[in-house]
């Protein structure tokens, strides 16, 4: 009698057992792989860098140092004392600070066109696939012919046309993003449509739109992360080339790809630095996204469990 | 099977005119024109210029001639820069060094990234696997217009072994750094798809019933693994294509090969809008007509796929 009741005054103490929802789990898979969290600290440390720079740069992205002009090559070098930490480019500007904005609009540029095809993509596919048949085929269809265009080129076509600037970037970038996403969202909304709740959903009389906010959407999410990480990296490439043609964003604006551009033409006068300190950012960055996007994959993608 | 390839050859028409026709809006809807100098044009010669080149006729005729002339003679019109050459000459010139290269390019990613990434799969979890799969991380951040400037600086300006730009008719030294450039994110790509796709094949039942009645190692990989670990790739062969033709633009402009990649941008910035629209329309109708030929080997090689 004795034992039994301290057992019951143990249950009584101890905390209710707390139920790991699926998130929880998920997240403890994420955090257990090292490339993953090392990714994701990469990628804290360039957020960071882009967000903190422009306060702590000695010089401005727009001011020409003309001490250092007539002699990038001897006088522009990374040095800590004339305050040019990342060197000047061609032109005597800082590089530090140069490279700061760069880092601002490559982030930018690829975090927007990610949110745009989560947001179109999952919704056209969710729509397509739900309500199938017919609008299925037809819009579809519409991706489809959409892919099979080469954007790029009407890409830089938009872009010509209406002029370079940042507002038509996103949205060039953003009309072709979200094809893929639109695809998965689909295929994965034609495997939930056969599932019980939502039949349940049906029978209640719940409207279709109702159905596909509240829940196919909240069931595509993992999958939607998943692919939404792993292209933020290919906006930051699609960015970086469109600037590498020179039809990015304008001077005193700069992304990576652009300083990427300037620092590669230059190579041949002994400036290397122009060219490393962006492709280091760039490289580590495009890294960072992959290992946490491959992280997020192992810990949502269902298929591997 | 022949059905099948009509009726796609048949949607391929009306996406070619819908292509054809919305470039030629939006080059219409463009403000600026190829005519525009500095010092600006007299209004009389502007005049005869635009009537030269059929520019003062309403947009309905304009359109109707252009693409008559596409679809009847394959006649792209006029170039309104280079005035002594038409599209077709231009064209002409560039397409045959971007087709060598790209070729090669296409060559290299599949046979290349096919064999890493078998290779990696059969060898599972040894260093040949990490090896490859370390390759193949490394090279998806190269995009090629970040490879190409290392591999100038690499092997033309510090080991001098190979030039780092022009054509001269496509000898081999001046091929290879393009291809290296232009291959290697998709060589990655293929590497990992078909890694990912002989792996899953390699652990299937049939796989282990093949091994169990005793059957080579290898005849089990090349006649019974091997056909279905390839299907992912093939239905990567699209987008690569695209992709490959896109990185052109950087190849042309970076080692000055001459391809058509190059008079694209030039042509843009230039508003010369017959070189650009003779230019999208080539590669959209390649695009499609190579999107439909990954679909047949797909249906071919694929027994589930009945059209």
């Amino acid at each position: 009698m004795f034992a039994t009741k301290s057992v019951a005054d143990d249950l009584a103490g101890a905390a209710p057992i707390k139920g790991r929802s699926l998130w929880a789990d998920a997240r403890a898979r994420f955090f257990r792989n090292r490339a993953a969290v090392a990714g994701l600290i990469v990628l804290m440390l360039v957020t960071a860098f882009a967000l903190i720079g422009p306060f702590i740069a000695p010089w401005n992205n727009e001011d020409i140092d003309w001490n250092v002009l007539g002699n990038i090559i001897e006088a522009g070098r990374p040095s800590l004392e004339s305050g040019h930490w990342f060197g000047t480019d061609p032109v005597g500007r800082d590089l530090f600070a140069r490279t700061v904005q760069g880092t601002q609009i490559s982030l930018l540029v690829g975090i927007v066109g990610a949110l745009i095809s989560v947001v179109v993509g999952t919704l056209y596919g969710a729509i397509a696939g739900y309500f199938g048949g017919r609008i299925d085929n037809v819009m579809m269809r519409i991706v489809d012919v959409l892919m099979s265009i080469p954007y790029m080129f009407v890409l830089i076509l938009l872009l010509v046309v209406f002029g370079r600037s940042l507002l038509m970037l996103f949205i060039g970038i953003g009309l072709i993003s979200w094809l893929d996403m639109a695809r998965i969202a689909r295929g994965q909304t034609l495997t939930l449509k056969g599932k019980a709740y939502i039949e349940a959903a049906i029978a209640t009389g719940v409207r279709p739109f109702t159905i596909i906010l509240r829940h196919i959407i909240p069931n595509l999410l993992g999958v939607v992360i998943v692919y939404a990480t792993l292209l933020v990296p290919s906006m930051i490439i699609y960015e970086s080339f469109i600037s590498f043609l020179g039809l990015g964003v304008q001077e005193p604006l700069t992304s990576w790809g652009a300083l990427i551009n300037d620092g590669a033409s230059e190579m041949n006068n002994g400036t290397l630095w122009m060219l490393t300190w962006p492709l280091f950012f760039f490289v580590i960055t495009l890294f960072g996204f992959f290992f946490v996007g491959d992280g997020l994959r192992d810990a949502l993608d269902p298929k591997d469990r | 099977m022949i059905v099948y390839i009509i009726k796609r050859l048949l949607v391929a028409i009306p996406v070619l005119l819908i292509l054809i026709v919305s470039t030629f809006i939006l080059m219409y809807a463009a403000p600026g024109s190829p005519f525009a100098t500095e010092r600006g044009i007299p209004p009389a010669v502007l005049a005869n210029l635009q009537a030269q080149y059929g520019l003062d006729q309403p947009f309905h005729i304009q359109i109707w001639r252009y693409v008559v002339g596409v679809v009847t003679e394959f006649d792209f019109g006029p170039s309104f820069i280079y005035r002594d050459q038409d599209v077709n000459a231009l064209i002409g010139q560039g397409f045959p060094v971007t087709l060598t290269y790209g070729f090669w390019s296409f060559l290299v990613a599949v046979l290349v990234g096919g064999s890493l990434g078998i290779l990696a799969a059969v060898r599972h979890n040894t260093w040949l696997d990490y090896l490859a799969v370390g390759i193949s991380i490394g090279a998806q951040v190269l995009p090629n217009f970040v490879l190409a400037p290392i591999l100038v600086l690499t092997f033309t300006l510090w080991l001098g072994w190979l030039p780092g730009g022009g054509w001269q008719g496509g000898q081999w030294q001046f091929v290879i750094l393009p291809v290296i450039a232009l291959s290697t994110s998709f060589m990655a790509s293929i590497a990992r798809i078909s890694r990912a796709s002989m792996l899953e094949v390699l652990t299937s039942n049939y796989i282990r019933t093949a091994r169990a009645k005793g059957l080579p190692m290898r005849r089990v990989i090349f006649r019974h693994a091997l056909k279905p670990a390839l299907l992912p790739v093939i239905s990567y062969l699209g987008p690569a294509f695209v992709g490959m033709i896109t990185g052109s633009v950087v190849i042309d402009i970076y080692f000055s090969t001459g391809g058509i990649g190059q008079f694209f941008v030039a042509s843009a910035l230039n508003r010369d809008y017959g070189v650009m629209m003779g230019i999208t329309i080539l590669l959209g109708a390649l695009t499609i007509f190579f999107n439909l030929l990954v679909d047949v080997l797909y249906a071919w090689i694929d027994p589930k796929i009945r059209y």
